[in-house]
């Protein structure tokens, strides 16, 4: 009953939240209505028993993914009124709708033809934490390291990207400020 | 009033949706990633419940590679959306037409 009640709530909040950061004009309410999404997104990870994904959602998503949006909309000015794209309404919203059966159809296909059994099935006693360490650990080790790789690759670029004159060196250049007063030090 | 698989599979699909549409529907670069992240967190939604509704643990693993996907997407993207910014001190879709740079 409470579980009920729980994920109507939040399936109504998410909705509202993401529904105003689609048709919002004002890109801070656009930012402010997708991290409560976010929040809300995680709501439904604790219903559903999977704790360690739903502080993960709240970390990754509410902590560094909306810092980095909130910096690039400081950075890119966008406090003015967003023009939209005119586009045909109707072909818009027959391709989304297209594309929605489409993904419940991926989704519910196997359901409907084949019982599935469980390939790592959850063991008794052990905390959702203890349990995510013990498969992400043994099972999917290599695809763990190579999703490190990627967030590496990834800080890399974004720090090449952002950064300006990366081909002169900062440390290296005479006019340095620390070897002037070294030798002020000196002499 | 039993929440069952079904119930969060529809909710999945219709956040999928609201993101699409607003996919095909902004203009400004910046709300498009946003609408990016509501695609990739509805997925994450239904990868939760059906882990949750099998008793199988696959469906959070990846759950938590689609997060450090949206992660470095968002990354990489703000980075190529500066640079653009530098260039041309607009982020409108419009003008992204050519790729002369």
């Amino acid at each position: 009953m409470f579980e009920a009640i729980a994920f109507y709530l939040f399936a109504f909040l998410t909705i509202t939240m993401f529904y105003i950061t689609v048709t919002t004009s004002q890109a801070l309410h656009a930012l402010t209505a997708l991290a409560a999404g976010m929040i809300f997104i995680s709501a439904f990870f604790f219903i559903l028993g999977a704790d360690f994904l739903g502080a993960v959602q709240i970390v990754v998503y509410s902590g560094a993914v909306m810092a980095l949006y909130a910096f690039g909309m400081m950075f890119f000015d966008t406090t003015r009124e967003l023009k939209e794209k005119q586009g045909n309404k109707y072909i818009i919203f027959g391709l989304s709708v297209l594309a929605a059966v489409l993904v419940v159809l991926i989704f519910a296909a196997p359901m409907v033809s084949d019982n599935i059994t469980a390939l790592y099935p959850m063991t008794e006693g052990v905390g959702n934490t203890q349990e995510v360490g013990m498969v992400l650990f043994t099972k999917y080790l290599v695809p763990f390291e190579v999703a490190a790789i990627m967030l590496l690759v990834a800080m890399i670029s974004g720090i090449v990207l952002a950064s300006k004159q990366m081909d002169v060196s900062q440390t290296l250049s005479k006019d340095e400020p620390i070897q002037e007063s070294k030798k002020g030090v000196t002499s | 009033m039993e929440i069952g698989l079904n119930h969060y599979l529809v909710l999945s699909t219709i956040l999928f949706a609201i993101g699409l549409i607003g996919v095909l529907k902004r203009k400004n670069l910046l709300l498009l990633f946003f609408a990016t992240e509501i695609l990739l967190n509805s997925v994450n939604v239904a990868f939760a419940a059906i882990s949750h509704y099998h008793g199988d643990l696959t469906g959070q693993m990846f759950a938590f590679f689609v997060i450090a996907i949206a992660a470095s997407e968002v990354a990489v993207g703000l980075g190529l959306l500066i640079v653009w910014h530098k260039r041309h001190s607009n982020i409108d879709l419009d003008q992204m037409s050519s790729m002369k740079g």
